[in-house]
Order: structure tokens, then C-alpha cells, then sequence
């Protein structure tokens, strides 16, 4: 116990690296050594390699396959087909939508790239080798590349696996008020309505997905060192589709090359590697090459928007209707809460205010990767604000009234929280107006719109487009939101050791966002503990608590507040020691950022560091020694950050390039942790919606054929291609609810970001009669707009000469 | 040395064309047997056991697995490992000296110019390339020198910032 | 992206490269910049039985003008030696607006110019730019060397007349006569992407009238083969740029382009894009070098 004469001064939380710092990141030194440790990284003894072949055809019964010339190649231990995997009852797995997928194909293949047989061999050249003797006799099927087709008479029943499955349809979804709405559209004075397709993306971080299986036979365990954005999920699912106990599977989450959602899901590569590990027993590694992940995995989006606003003549919108027809590929496997068929997509909207919504979604089986929910969506939340912040442009123009105006005279008031939207969330907090005067001040609004004006009299098209919206981040409570029946919290074990030094594991898992910075600085906010004190670990299930892991932007909201929960058991036991230390009872005790006094004299007090001391070596009578603890959060609400993205643009009508002139950023996503993490994340959102609104998508010829399966095709842009971007973050509302003030931010600008682009070359072209160009938003189809004065699809299949 | 394989009983295994390199590695000395089918990332990665340097595509667009060749910044998947023979090879882990970072890797963490890490390597190593050409880069001849590297995560702004703060950094120290 | 297996050989010296080739069968390939063969190879798209690497030979990665005022280009001259060339800069703005524009900077300091016209992509830049500007190959063989005009160079996408134990040494632009002007502009949504269309353009013009003395005029990427677009060229050719020999120019050029539809975009729009290119190029109101999205690296 320190008995001091003076008062010490209090600790500077910025410089201990708590909530506001932008403090360097932990994770850099490792990375930027070239020292990080991702799963292709890892080579145990004895380890072999697998390879995959895929099917080059999109539809096909498989008549026969003869692996034989693939066993003889020299270095090749084991080749595994579909029927190999029937017998072991593993050729097909459960999806975490309550859908069946294929392992390896037995009657059929399904999609372009469909996994068909594996090699496992000594290295990969060998294995691919083998892959290629492989040889497989298959009678072409029609391929189905779109809704359309999916539905149309006579088309082939992709799913003819399923007992009771006599077509393509996977499910009828319906919510909100459909009497009411129709009653809003009756009494409107406008109806504006958009049709177009949202295309289908794929997340593609540079790093591709596989697995290092491990199952030693000596003492029953499996290890798996896998590409998982959710290793306890996938634990649940291996126990249940290897039939092994929980506790003898540890799934290893090293570090990850980026997630976006694509590495949620579990792929037929990471089951069969699991197998051949266990009948080889010996470690096996499989790693996708760019071709297989965004042939295969995870896609993204494929949505068709029928949408139509009822308005009254000042611009009140009165009503709102919305229909969708996902394009779910060949298995249901999307990864969202399972009572919601189409995700969050009625969550759209949220940001205005609408007496009467109805939503109706429909999904079908196509001859493409399964998936769907990915790629910083939010639970199909990007679908969601896309199509209203282009339904909202089209209303605007329908009425002739100003985007901003129009927008603003519709938002949920600041004093209208908590607001409940047509389709039943609850918003609880947002200064959207002030946003919106943020961003229009930041894009010199008024002055851009007369440079607009006096340009079109040289005949050159500027643009100018906003995207606003709020957004549900944080699955979430336990009443409505559940993968697998598991609940949606998650988790926080902090250990703080008798130095008052600590570690700190969560059950999320970082990709990229830095959370062995952030969290610590949470335990920085709550404690005094200097961050730089606080180890951060993630990913292993054998020492991490069980969470749920990190997508759909849920780690603040959830495991960041377990971290403060927390932080706050250990402080509430600190308290006490500190107590037991100063000699005085509880009631006596005040704290200020890593220090409890006396109240009535403050220069008496004691460090956190000192109180962690004492719950090893001092412990009052009666209390357990030790100094940790474990939180378990399940949210009350979703957080709701809110957005407001402007871009500007120059359209060569001569060319149809666009150039983007400046890219605007208002963000208010409550308390942020770290300035410089959460502006990172904006960017890396930014440019995603820049992507996939100017050059990024994966599409399919008449044939099936995937155009966009490798980066030749599916196109990233580069730092020479990408627009700048100018962030704003005056407005801070912090949420109500989450014990920081914290919200979500990670995927709020790949939500909102692709309107703003496509909407302000929709602007540009105002006048010449075109209401949507699909993204994304190709010189080719502008110029064909601009011809044409038509709306231009991009809907699949590829318009080709033949 | 001592190797040890599976005899799975094939007698074709002998056949297989073996090359013998020799070629220098961040500073260090190295010989290799290898198979000219493999690539230099490979050797890299496998064979030396530097793991820095990164695999992100099969179709030689990404830059993951940037590193200089003689100085010079290309991909090593897309090089055959016996084209180094008698080459020096430098990779992310030959950036720092001893326990000092290279000023680009220092950049990158000031200006938060990474967050998953992946393409970090590649992107330094262009980088390297670049300010050893062009001591005093523009904004755009940044972004146009690190045009063959592509990032998922940070949107290249911060990256330009690392990059230039590297280019001030070395600029300071003569 | 694992090759198949091949046999390796990295000669010393020319002569060695040129018996390897003649005693290694029809399967054997030579390896240069091997940034458009070794990818190939990775998807198994093609599997030489022998690569002969010929980096190791010397004296083959030069760019000279020669006294007579033409241009010479080794073998192992990479794009990147062409991107930041004071010669080039100088003295040939097609080749100039090129180089930049070849796949990105690091694929540049590896891939070489012959390389390129090698391997005859339908979507090569090198061979619009070569063809616009009359250039040819220098092949060494058994017997010796011989001058292959470009027109004569590329019979087939993929496909050259060089002989199975042939290297092409050399690529060789003939001297200008007059004054020369030009460009090439290609339609890419991206660094590194394929183009969508890519023209090149080299005029030469009498200094005192300005009349059009020689004119060239290729496209890339729109038709199965490079399109020499003589016609066009002829058109051009001893008249002075106007607004009115520009546009027909403009719409000759684009009347022999033979675009397929696809992802890339319409026929009709491609077509359309090279009348644009051209029309900008002997305008002089193009960049110096295009990309979509954003203005392409200034020369």
C-alpha cells in the first residue's frame, strides 16, 4: 500500500493508449517483419498436400469417374471421390442455412468449379499432377445462370438431390404490412418505381482460403489450423459432421489475410482435408488458388430489386415496397441468423421515416458457387441500402425535387429515437441531418450544382450522388438472432497477472481490423492499465472463450463490450482489494483511470497494479485469490452507425469513362476506439464501393461459363485506379445502449459507398432519359445509355455474338 | 544433410529433372536441387522457409509475392526459381538490418498502412523498387509504381502516406 | 498454378541456345521476360517439353538508334528499360505511349519487347505499336539471320513464322523519314488489364508543308489477330491533317476492326472506341496514354 503526501496526477488516458488514441497497432511488427503467421505458413512434420479438381462444366450428370492413372503418379498417398466420401457419410454436409451442399460431387455436378475429387500427395505440383489424370466422364445439363431462367417452364430441377424438390424455388420471405402499404400506394400522388440487379461480387481478400488438418491418432485429437473468421462455429460444425466430441477438436485461427465475410462458411476443402487427415493420420494442408476461391466460395450479393415508393407531392414518402429475387447459386449455404431467409434486408430504410413497408423475397437454385452473404454485407444489409438509396434517387427525380432536400425532409428526426421502421427494428440514436450538412458543406454542394449547370453548356457531364443510410451492426440479442440455434453473443476472458499486467482473449476474430490494439485499449479505459500492458489473443478454441466470431461488423458491438463487461468484473474485485488495502470499507472508495482512494482523502490510494498484487500475495479474508474473470454479452439491441457518402464525378460522354473528382465520408458510428483504425476501415469500405461499382463483378455466358473466376477477369482496382478520400468525423452519437458508446463501422462504407458512385453518374446523365445502369458501371454500358437513352442491365448471361 | 522420402515402390521417381542452383538470399549465400517447374515463390517460401512473401493469385495480378531480383521489384510467381542462379534475391525479411527497420517498414506502421498484412510484403518490396529508382516521389508516381499490387483492406490511401513518409524519412538521413 | 514438368536449359551463348532449339524437338519454347509464358504454364495451358532460357546470353538488352536513324531493340530489352528511355521519349511517341501501358511496372521489368511480339497475343500492345510503325523481327537460326517484317511475323493468334530453332534476336524500326507524331491510346478498365481495344498510330510529315509522308495505324484486341489497318493508313498518306482526312481516317480504321461482343463490351462500342482513339491520337488531344477511370501515367 503507497501512502503518498500529495495527490498524484491523474493518468493521461490518450497516452496510456485508451478509447480516443489512435495508438499504433500491435499487430504491425509482426507483419511488416514478414513474420506473420498465416495458414499457408504453417508446415508441420510429415505434412501433406491436397488439391482439388473442380468441374469445368456448370451442369452435368457424372457418368463415371477413373482416378486409377492419378494413384500411380509417384508421390500420391491418397485420391478421394465422392463416392469414397458416401461410404464415410460425408459426400454431402449441412449448410448454416439448413440446406444440404456437396462435399465432393456423387450424382451431379452443380456449378462451374464444383469440387469433384481431391488428391492428397508430397507436394502440390504432384498433386495437381494427379488432379489432371483424374479423368471424369460427364453428360451435359442446361445451365441455369439467373432467376429467370431458374423459374421459367420446362427448366431442369437443379436440386433433384432433394426429396420433395419439384423446382428451383428455395423459399417465399415476407415482412411488414402488406394491407397497409397497398392502402399508402393507393392514397399517393406519385409512385416512383426501379427495377435492376445488384451483381453478383465476391469478397477476395488477396489471401485465399485452406486448412493444415491435423489428427493424431495417439490421442484423439484433431487440430485444424484453418482460414476461419469463426472458429467456434466451425468446432460445432466438425463435432457434428465428423461425429467427434468437441473437446478433442481445436481449431486454430492463425492469422488471417483478410476475411470479408469469405471466410465465414465451411468449404467442401476444409472437410475433406479433415478426412484425409484422419485416414492418413498425418497433417494435411489444403490451400485454394485464386481460380477456386472465387469460383467456389463465398459469393456475394446476385439480387434483383423490384422497388417502388409511394410519395406524396411535397416529397413525403408514404409508403415503401420491395420485392428481391436472390440468385442463392446451387446449395443454400448462406452464413446469416437463421430466422431470416434474405438476411437483414428489411432492415432498409431504417434512416427515413416510413408509416408503411412491405418487403417479399423470393431465392433460387442456380448453376453457381452457393452463397451469398459475404463481402462487408451485414447480413445482405449492403442489398438493403443499395436499393434504397437508389430508389430514393429515383423518387427525388420522379418529384423534381433536390437529393439532399428530399432526403432530409424524410429522416428520422433526432428526437424521434428510439424509432421503430416499418419492419420492426428499433433505431435508437443518430444526428442524420447534421451528417448530411457535414457532407454537403465538405462537397461544396450549392457551388458544385452551378459548376454543373454551366458545364453541361460545354457539353461536359458532371455528377454529383449521396448515399445515406443507417445500418444494424452487432448481431445480436438472443431473442431473434441464432446460427445453428447457437445465440449470437459473444465473449471476453481477461486475466490480469500480479504485475498488474494482463491478457486479454475474446471469442472474435480479427482479420485485418486490429483488434489486439483496440481491445486492449479498452482494458486501457476501463482499468488504467497501460494498453501496451494488455496481450490480445484470438482464434484458438482451446484457450479462447466462445464467441461467435467476426463479421457483419459485430465485434465492437458485441466483443468489444464483453472486453468492457469484462474489464468491469475485474474492477468491481479491485475495488474490494483496494478496500482490503487502504484500510477502509467499500463505500469509502472512489476510482479515478488506474487508481481507487479514499474519498475523504484522496492522496491515500492505490494502484490497479498494486490491487492485482494484492489478489495474489494479500488477499482480504474470504475472497478467492487471483485477478480474472470471463464476460458473456448478449446485446440488447444492434448498434446503428449512420453514413453519409457524396461523390462527384466526370463523365466523357465520347467514351463513357468516368472519372470520380472527389469522394466524401461522414461517418458517425458513436465512440471510436481508434481514430486511425476506424478511418482504415472506412477506406478499405470506400474503395470497395468504388469497386464494385466501377469494374468488379463475376458473371456467367449462355453456356454456365464463370466470367470472373481469376484476377484477369474479376478485377480489383489498384492504387493508380482508386479516387482519394476525404473523411469526416465530427459527429459522434454515441449508442445508447453498448457499455462504451460504441457502434459498428467496419462495413458501413462498402454499404453505403456503391449508391453515392453510381448514383452521381446516374446524375451526370440526368436529362437523357436513363434511370440505371447496373453496376457496375462500365464505360461500355454508359456509352450504350448515352446512345440508347435506355436503362442497361448487366444481368447475366453475357450478351455475346453468338 | 540427410533427406528422407516415402518409397511408394515407383520407379519413375528417378526420373524426375533435377537442377542444381546457387544464388544469394538476403545477403545469405544459398544452394539449392530443385525442379525447374518450381516457381521462385516456392523456393522462397518452401525451400529457404522465408514465409513473408505471399501467394494471393494464380494468375500474376496481385504482387503478394513481390521481391527484388538483382534490385529490381517483380513476382516471384511468376519466375521460374532456377532463373535466380547466380542471382541475389532480397525479400521483406531482408528489409531490416539487425533489429533496425527499413524506413519503409516503419512508414507503414506510422501511417497505418497495413491491416490484414497480406499484401504488406509486396507492396514494400515495389516500394523499395520505386525510392531506389525515385528518391523523391510524387503521390503519383507512387501510385503508379505500386499499380501491379493490389489491397483489399486499406483503400491505398494510407499506403501512399507510408510510402512517402519512407521517401522523407531516408530523404532526412542522407 | 503449378506447371507441368519440363526440361531446363540456360545456354550461354547464342549459337548454344539456337542447337538446343534445333536438337529439342517441336516442344520446346524459349523463355525470355517469361511474363506471358510461365502464366500460361501455370494454368497448363501450355507444357513445353524444353524451355531454353535465354537471359543468360549477353549483349541482348540494349535500345539503340543506329547512325541511320532506325531503332534497334535486343531481345532481353524489358518494357521497363522502354518505359524510362530519354530515347524514346525523344525520338518515338508511339513506343513512348506504349511502354507505360504494357501490363503493370513490375511485369514491365521483366517482360521484353521481342518476347512480346513472340508470343502474338491477339491483345499485345507491342505488335499494333510495331505494326503501325513498319517494324520487324530479326531471327537468328542455323544458317543465320533473316529480316521478318511484322506483316509477315504473326500468322495466327499465338502463332509466328519463326522456325522451331529460331530466336528472334532483335526487333528493328526503320528510320523516319519525316517528322514523327503519334500515339497509342488502349481502352483498359484497369493497370494490367487486357485491352478492350488498343490503337497505335505513326505518322511521319513533311516539316515544311506538313503533309502526311508515311502513316501507320494498328489495333489490338479487336479482331483475332492485330489489325493492320493499311487502308486507313493509306487514306492518310499524303494529305495534310485535317479535321476531314482525320475523321475518315477515323472511320476507315474502325470499319476494319473486327470486335467480337462480350464482357469487354459491344461491338458496336468498340468500334466506336477505336474511331475515338484515333481521332484523339492524330488530334493531339488524347493523354499520352489511356486507361479507363483514370488518366493514364504522363509521358
Amino acid at each position: 500500500m503507497t501512502e503518498t503526501t500529495a495527490r498524484p496526477a491523474a493518468l493521461d488516458e490518450i497516452k496510456i493508449g485508451g478509447l480516443g488514441a489512435s495508438r499504433k497497432r500491435v499487430e504491425d511488427d509482426r507483419f511488416i517483419r514478414g513474420k506473420g503467421n498465416y495458414t499457408d505458413d504453417i508446415t508441420l512434420p510429415g505434412m501433406l498436400h491436397m488439391e482439388i479438381l473442380r468441374s469445368p462444366l456448370p451442369h452435368a450428370r457424372i457418368k463415371s469417374i477413373d482416378t486409377s492413372k492419378a494413384w500411380e503418379i509417384p508421390g500420391v498417398h491418397l485420391v478421394l471421390t465422392g463416392e469414397m466420401m458416401a461410404t464415410r457419410n460425408l459426400a454431402w454436409m449441412p449448410t448454416l442455412s439448413y440446406d444440404t451442399q456437396a462435399v465432393l460431387a456423387t450424382d451431379k455436378v452443380r456449378f462451374q468449379g464444383q469440387e469433384v475429387a481431391a488428391v492428397i500427395a508430397d507436394d502440390p505440383y504432384i498433386a495437381k499432377d494427379a488432379c489432371d489424370a483424374i479423368d471424369v466422364d460427364y453428360e451435359p445439363l442446361p445451365p441455369i445462370v439467373n432467376p429467370a431462367q431458374a423459374q421459367a417452364d420446362g427448366a431442369p430441377v437443379i436440386r433433384d438431390d432433394k426429396e420433395g424438390q419439384v423446382n428451383n424455388v428455395i423459399y417465399d420471405w415476407e415482412v411488414g404490412d402488406k394491407t397497409g402499404t397497398d392502402r399508402a400506394f393507393a392514397q399517393a400522388d406519385v409512385i416512383s418505381k426501379i427495377e435492376l440487379h445488384y451483381p453478383r461480387s465476391h469478397p477476395s481478400p488477396i489471401e485465399c482460403c485452406g486448412s493444415v488438418a491435423d489428427f493424431n491418432r495417439a490421442t484423439g485429437k484433431l487440430t485444424v489450423y484453418m482460414t476461419t473468421q469463426a472458429p467456434h462455429i466451425i468446432r460445432a460444425a466438425v463435432a457434428m459432421v465428423a461425429e467427434l466430441p468437441e473437446q478433442m477438436i481445436r481449431i486454430v485461427s492463425p492469422d488471417i489475410g483478410g476475411g470479408f465475410g469469405n471466410k465465414v462458411p465451411i468449404y467442401p476443402g476444409y472437410v475433406v482435408s479433415i478426412l484425409a487427415s484422419i485416414l492418413l493420420e498425418r497433417p494435411v494442408k489444403w490451400i485454394e488458388d485464386k481460380t477456386g476461391n472465387l469460383i467456389s466460395t463465398g459469393f456475394a450479393r446476385d439480387i434483383y430489386l423490384q422497388g417502388e415508393l409511394a410519395l406524396r407531392n411535397d416529397g413525403k414518402i408514404l409508403g415503401m415496397r420491395m420485392h428481391t429475387d436472390a440468385d442463392h447459386g446451387a446449395f443454400f449455404a448462406d452464413a446469416q441468423p437463421s430466422k431470416f431467409k434474405i438476411g437483414l434486408m428489411h432492415s432498409t430504410f431504417a434512416a427515413y421515416d416510413i408509416p408503411a413497408a412491405h418487403l417479399t423475397a423470393r431465392g433460387v437454385y442456380t448453376n453457381k458457387a452457393p452463397g451469398g452473404v459475404a463481402y462487408r454485407c451485414s447480413f445482405r444489409v449492403t442489398e438493403a441500402m443499395f436499393f434504397q438509396e437508389r430508389m430514393i434517387q429515383a423518387a427525388a427525380d420522379d418529384l423534381g425535387m433536390d437529393q439532399a432536400a428530399f432526403r432530409r425532409m424524410n429522416f428520422v428526426k433526432d428526437d424521434d429515437f428510439p424509432h421503430r421502421t416499418p419492419f420492426g427494428f428499433l433505431t435508437d440514436s443518430g444526428q442524420y441531418a447534421k451528417c448530411l450538412d457535414v457532407g454537403l458543406k465538405a462537397i461544396d454542394y450549392e457551388n458544385f450544382r452551378k459548376e454543373q449547370q454551366e458545364a453541361r453548356k460545354q457539353g461536359r457531364l458532371l455528377g454529383l450522388g449521396i448515399s445515406t443510410m443507417t445500418e444494424p451492426l452487432g448481431a445480436g440479442n438472443s431473442r431473434e438472432y441464432d446460427i445453428l440455434g447457437i445465440k449470437m453473443f459473444d465473449s471476453a476472458d481477461l486475466k490480469v497477472h500480479m504485475t498488474g499486467k494482463a491478457i486479454l482473449r475474446t471469442g472474435a476474430k480479427t482479420q485485418g481490423q486490429g483488434h489486439e490494439t483496440t481491445w486492449g485499449q479498452i482494458v486501457a479505459h476501463e482499468l488504467g492499465i497501460p494498453a501496451e500492458d494488455v496481450t490480445v489473443e484470438e482464434g484458438d478454441t482451446d484457450t479462447a472463450p466462445f464467441g461467435m466470431g467476426t463479421y457483419a461488423s459485430r465485434s465492437t458491438p458485441v466483443a468489444g463490450a464483453a472486453v468492457a463487461m469484462v474489464s468491469r468484473k475485474i474492477r468491481a474485485k479491485a475495488r474490494k482489494l483496494a478496500a482490503h488495502l487502504l484500510e477502509v470499507s467499500e463505500e469509502d472508495v472512489e476510482w479515478e483511470l488506474g487508481r481507487f482512494y479514499v474519498r475523504s482523502a484522496p492522496e491515500r490510494g492505490v494502484t490497479i497494479q498494486e490491487c492485482a498484487m494484492a489478489a495474489y500475495s494479500n488477499m482480504p479474508d474470504g475472497m478467492e485469490p487471483g485477478l480474472e474473470n470471463t464476460a458473456y454479452y448478449d446485446p440488447p439491441n444492434l448498434t446503428w452507425p449512420f453514413a453519409v457518402y457524396i461523390v462527384t464525378v466526370e463523365v466523357d460522354p465520347a467514351t463513357g469513362v468516368w472519372d470520380v473528382l472527389k469522394t466524401v465520408a461522414v461517418d458517425d458510428c458513436g465512440v471510436r476506439i481508434n481514430p486511425m483504425i476506424v478511418e482504415g476501415q472506412i477506406m478499405g469500405g470506400l474503395t470497395e464501393a468504388y469497386a464494385m461499382a466501377s469494374m468488379q463483378f463475376i458473371t456467367f455466358d449462355g453456356d454456365g461459363n464463370c466470367v470472373g473466376s481469376n484476377y484477369m477477369d474479376y478485377l480489383l482496382p489498384s492504387a493508380w485506379e482508386t479516387p482519394g478520400f476525404e473523411l469526416h468525423s465530427e459527429v459522434v452519437t454515441p449508442c445508447p445502449h453498448h457499455p462504451i458508446g460504441a457502434k459498428g463501422i467496419g462495413e458501413c462504407a462498402a454499404v453505403g459507398g456503391p449508391a453515392a458512385f453510381v448514383n452521381a453518374v446516374m446524375d451526370a446523365l440526368s436529362g437523357t432519359g436513363v434511370r440505371n445502369i447496373d453496376m457496375p458501371v462500365l464505360p461500355d454500358r454508359v456509352w450504350e445509355a448515352l446512345q440508347t437513352h435506355h436503362d442497361v442491365s448487366g444481368a447475366p448471361p453475357v450478351r455475346s455474338d453468338s | 544433410m540427410t533427406v528422407v522420402y516415402d518409397d511408394l515402390g515407383d520407379e519413375a521417381a528417378e526420373e524426375v529433372p533435377m537442377r542444381r542452383i546457387r544464388f544469394t538470399i538476403n545477403g545469405a549465400k544459398k544452394i539449392a536441387e530443385i525442379e525447374p517447374r518450381l516457381l521462385l515463390s516456392h523456393l522462397i517460401r518452401r525451400g529457404v522457409g522465408l514465409t513473408g512473401t505471399h501467394m494471393g493469385c494464380d494468375t500474376t495480378n496481385c504482387g503478394a509475392c513481390t521481391v527484388l531480383v538483382d534490385g529490381k521489384p517483380i513476382k516471384s510467381c511468376t519466375m521460374l526459381a532456377v532463373q535466380v542462379d547466380g542471382r541475389e534475391v532480397t525479400t521483406v525479411e531482408g528489409l531490416a538490418s539487425m533489429s533496425e527497420l527499413h524506413p519503409l517498414q516503419e512508414g507503414f506502421k506510422q501511417e497505418h498502412g497495413l491491416q490484414c498484412g497480406f499484401c504488406t510484403p509486396g507492396m514494400m518490396m515495389a516500394a523499395k523498387g520505386l525510392l531506389d529508382r525515385n528518391p523523391e516521389p510524387t503521390e503519383e508516381d507512387v501510385r503508379w509504381a505500386l499499380s501491379g499490387n493490389l489491397c483489399r483492406c486499406t483503400g491505398y490511401q494510407n499506403i501512399v502516406k507510408s510510402v512517402l513518409w519512407a521517401a522523407e524519412k531516408i530523404r532526412a538521413e542522407g | 498454378m503449378y506447371p507441368s514438368r519440363f526440361r531446363y536449359e540456360a545456354p550461354r551463348s547464342l549459337d548454344e541456345a539456337i542447337a538446343l532449339l534445333r536438337d529439342g524437338g517441336d516442344d520446346a519454347k524459349v523463355l525470355a521476360g517469361g511474363q506471358s509464358l510461365v502464366p500460361m504454364m501455370k494454368l497448363r495451358f501450355a507444357s513445353p517439353e524444353l524451355l531454353v532460357d535465354i537471359n543468360g546470353l549477353p549483349g541482348l538488352d540494349y535500345h539503340v538508334a543506329e547512325p541511320d536513324g532506325s531503332l534497334h531493340v535486343g531481345a532481353l530489352c524489358r518494357h521497363a528499360d522502354l518505359e524510362w528511355s530519354p530515347l524514346l521519349k525523344s525520338s518515338q511517341p508511339t513506343m513512348a505511349a506504349a511502354a507505360p501501358v504494357i501490363a503493370d511496372p513490375l511485369v514491365r521489368n521483366r517482360g521484353t519487347l521481342v518476347g512480346s511480339l513472340c508470343h502474338a497475343d491477339p491483345q499485345g500492345d507491342w505488335a499494333a505499336v510495331m505494326l503501325a510503325l513498319g517494324g520487324s523481327v530479326v531471327a537468328q537460326g542455323p544458317s543465320g539471320k533473316r529480316v521478318i517484317p511484322l506483316t509477315d511475323f504473326v500468322t495466327g493468334p499465338f502463332t509466328n513464322t519463326l522456325e522451331h530453332d529460331e530466336i528472334a534476336v532483335e526487333a528493328v524500326v526503320p528510320a523516319a523519314r519525316g517528322l514523327r507524331a503519334g500515339g497509342y491510346l488502349k481502352l483498359e478498365r484497369r493497370v494490367g488489364d487486357f485491352a478492350t481495344c488498343g490503337v497505335a498510330v505513326a505518322i511521319e510529315t513533311a516539316p515544311a508543308s506538313g503533309t502526311v509522308t508515311r502513316a501507320g495505324i494498328a489495333l489490338s484486341g479487336v479482331g483475332g489477330a492485330t489489325i493492320n489497318a493499311t487502308e486507313a493508313a493509306a487514306a492518310l498518306t499524303g494529305q495534310p491533317l485535317t479535321p476531314g482526312t482525320i475523321s475518315a481516317a477515323a472511320d476507315r480504321a474502325a470499319s476494319t476492326a473486327r470486335p467480337k461482343t462480350d464482357h469487354r463490351g459491344s461491338a458496336e462500342y468498340k468500334r466506336h472506341m477505336v474511331r475515338m482513339f484515333v481521332a484523339r491520337i492524330l488530334n493531339g488531344t488524347a493523354p499520352t496514354a489511356g486507361a479507363a477511370g483514370a488518366a493514364g501515367k504522363a509521358a
